[in-house]
């Protein structure tokens, strides 16, 4: 029968300082994978929601991005005429669009940062059904208007309903605040699609072209003619798979961060083997005491890795509750492929919890596992006669 | 009368290396004890006596020789085995008390019933009563640094009797106390014999502690005396 837990308790809250030690260096290890990981979360959740089903993102072949991305207006009649495209009031669901990028001064960086600044047509609003405007209204056609995202309208000077942006060839009026549910759309700025090829001078040369097929048979069908039609030059993604790629710009910062926290976890494991070795050095002749009086080896092993293990879930408990507030954080992160800056909110689930929690009970086992052994092994004799 | 036989070690012989020398602790020990006796053993630090006391727990091991305890040859059992034996059969006392300073004195009480199949109110009620019997039922939520080393002891005898073994062991018993309380340990310890019919072997190394045992034996550079021998110089 193994000790009663209430014994490995109170041996952890008897001697309180190196318990809080430990396991505040647990927590710490513990706060940065857990940070990292609610930052690539809210990445990924904010990448991997955007984009339909049936959507077809028609670019230049092999462009990675829209940005670095040419289609004519004359290949955008082309797709026009294509099967398997959607109608909406007698008109083909198509979103010619241009997008660019521009530097605009951040409220805590003054020295800016890229964002995304898209021009379409009202095709283009109204293809992305799930999105809604959350202040202001939309943008005239022909007026200097912008519609800013939510993320931008937050974390950008002058972005705010009623404010003016200065990009181009001079001021544009921001009149609405988009709501696109925590997507990249939320990083961006939206303007007509005449407008800013006018201001660009992007007449003829546009970034891409959306296209919402009739059903997944149709999108596969376009994907396929896209591909086959070498004049045109161009070829189709699937809108939801475009942004599914971008996720792997934050992969150095997720690689990075995991590096940091093994190595982190490395010094916290050899802080909790520190604590449990004088644990048992400590109690050596309690031990051999528990030893006399019937308790096995395994019972005093098990004993000890427990204590350890208990140790580090309170470093784990403590390490959730320091990146706690970072939950629901407003933030953005450079996009290697778009050369802007995606915004999006640190996200703590409880799958990245109980991965914490885990992280630190291995940290624990590892930490006791050796102490415990010594513990175990040690003759009763030996133990008895420790001071 | 061979049911009496409580503890009948042939030859036991211990050694051990302690740098570079070969120490011998105990040499061919021959000793019988019968139930129901409180035998004291005595001699000069270094005499072998607590060395005596352990092979009989099977805390350790002789070099040769063999130890049957209650009719048991302790030295065929595993590990595990002799841990089980202990918990059933060996009340041990130590010098030192040896509690568990995170515990209650109910808690360090009860440790030794963990191991059985007693449930929690019945391993309650046996901690009580073997509080009881040292009469410290009014200190059974106190930790051990809430108690004097006379508390302490009786605490710690409480634990060896809870599980009803049936023969105690005490290393210096008394070793570490004020006067008055060493003779209090000791009354206790004569009550368990007398009353409660336990075997007793206790090492000592007070004469006055030693005169409350049924039988005195000497040890002398790890040779246990013939039964009568007089206290060497």
């Amino acid at each position: 029968m193994p000790l009663p837990l209430s014994y490995n308790l109170k041996n952890l809250t008897v001697r309180k300082t190196t318990t809080v030690m430990t396991a505040l260096g647990i927590g710490l290890t513990v706060a940065v994978l857990l940070g990292i990981l609610a930052l690539v979360g809210g990445l990924e959740k904010s990448l991997q929601a955007t984009g339909h089903p049936l959507h077809l993102l028609v670019m230049r072949k092999n462009s990675l991005s829209e940005l670095v991305s040419q289609v004519t207006r004359e290949a955008v009649s082309s797709i026009r005429n294509k099967p398997g495209i959607q109608q909406l009031e007698g008109e083909p669901m198509v979103s010619p669009e241009i997008v660019t990028v521009i530097n605009l001064p951040r409220h805590n960086s003054p020295e800016g940062a890229n964002v995304n600044i898209r021009g379409l047509s009202p095709m283009g609003i109204r293809m992305r059904s799930n999105l809604k405007l959350m202040e202001g209204r939309w943008f005239q056609p022909g007026q200097r208007e912008v519609v800013v995202g939510k993320s931008i309208s937050r974390r950008y000077v002058n972005a705010g309903v009623g404010d003016r942006l200065r990009f181009g060839r001079g001021d544009w009026s921001v009149v609405g605040v988009l709501d696109a549910g925590s997507t990249a759309f939320d990083s961006e700025i939206w303007v007509g699609l005449n407008q800013l090829a006018t201001d660009s001078n992007r007449m003829e040369v546009l970034s891409s072209v959306l296209v919402r097929a009739s059903d997944p048979v149709s999108l596969q069908a376009l994907q396929n003619a896209l591909a086959d039609d070498q004049r045109l030059y161009l070829e189709g993604k699937r809108e939801v798979d475009y942004y599914q790629e971008q996720t792997a710009s934050a992969e150095p910062v997720k690689f990075l961060g995991i590096f940091v926290a093994v190595i982190m976890a490395v010094g916290s494991c050899f802080a909790a083997m520190n604590t449990m070795y004088a644990a048992v050095a400590r109690r050596s002749r309690e031990i051999g005491t528990l030893r006399v009086l019937g308790f096995s080896g395994g019972s005093i092993l098990l004993a000890f890795v427990i204590e350890s293990l208990l140790l580090s879930l309170l470093g784990g408990l403590i390490g959730v509750l320091l990146v706690l507030p970072l939950h629901g954080l407003e933030s953005g992160i450079g996009n290697n492929l778009t050369f802007s800056e995606t915004g999006f909110d640190f996200r703590l689930s409880p799958a990245i919890v109980a991965l914490g929690v885990g992280f630190a009970s291995i940290m624990g086992l590892l930490g006791g596992l050796l102490p415990a052994r010594g513990a175990a092994r040690e003759s009763i004799l030996s133990a008895l006669r420790e001071l | 009368m061979v049911n009496d036989l409580v503890v009948e070690a042939t030859d036991l012989h211990k050694e051990f290396q302690r740098d570079a020398f070969q120490v011998i602790a105990l040499q061919d020990v021959q000793l019988t004890i019968q139930r129901g006796e409180f035998v004291a053993f005595m001699g000069p630090s270094g005499s072998g006596k607590s060395t005596l006391l352990y092979l009989i727990a099977a805390i350790d091991r002789p070099t040769r020789g063999r130890v049957e305890v209650l009719g048991r040859d302790i030295l065929q059992l595993k590990e595990r085995a002799v841990a089980d034996w202990r918990n059933e059969n060996i009340g041990f006392i130590f010098q030192t008390f040896n509690l568990i300073p995170v515990l209650t004195a109910r808690e360090n009480v009860e440790l030794p019933l963990l191991l059985t199949h007693l449930s929690r109110q019945e391993r309650a009620e046996h901690a009580a009563t073997a509080l009881g019997l040292v009469g410290l039922s009014d200190r059974m939520d106190h930790y051990p640094r809430q108690l004097s080393g006379g508390q302490e002891q009786r605490v710690a005898i409480a634990r060896a009797i809870v599980s009803d073994p049936s023969i105690i062991l005490a290393d210096e018993p008394t070793g570490d106390l004020d006067a008055q309380s060493a003779q209090e340990i000791l009354t206790i310890l004569s009550r368990l014999n007398r009353d409660h019919g336990k075997t007793i072997l206790m090492v000592t190394h007070d004469p006055h502690a030693a005169r409350h045992a049924s039988k005195i034996r000497y040890l002398e550079k790890g040779q246990l005396l013939p039964e009568g021998s007089p206290q060497p110089e």
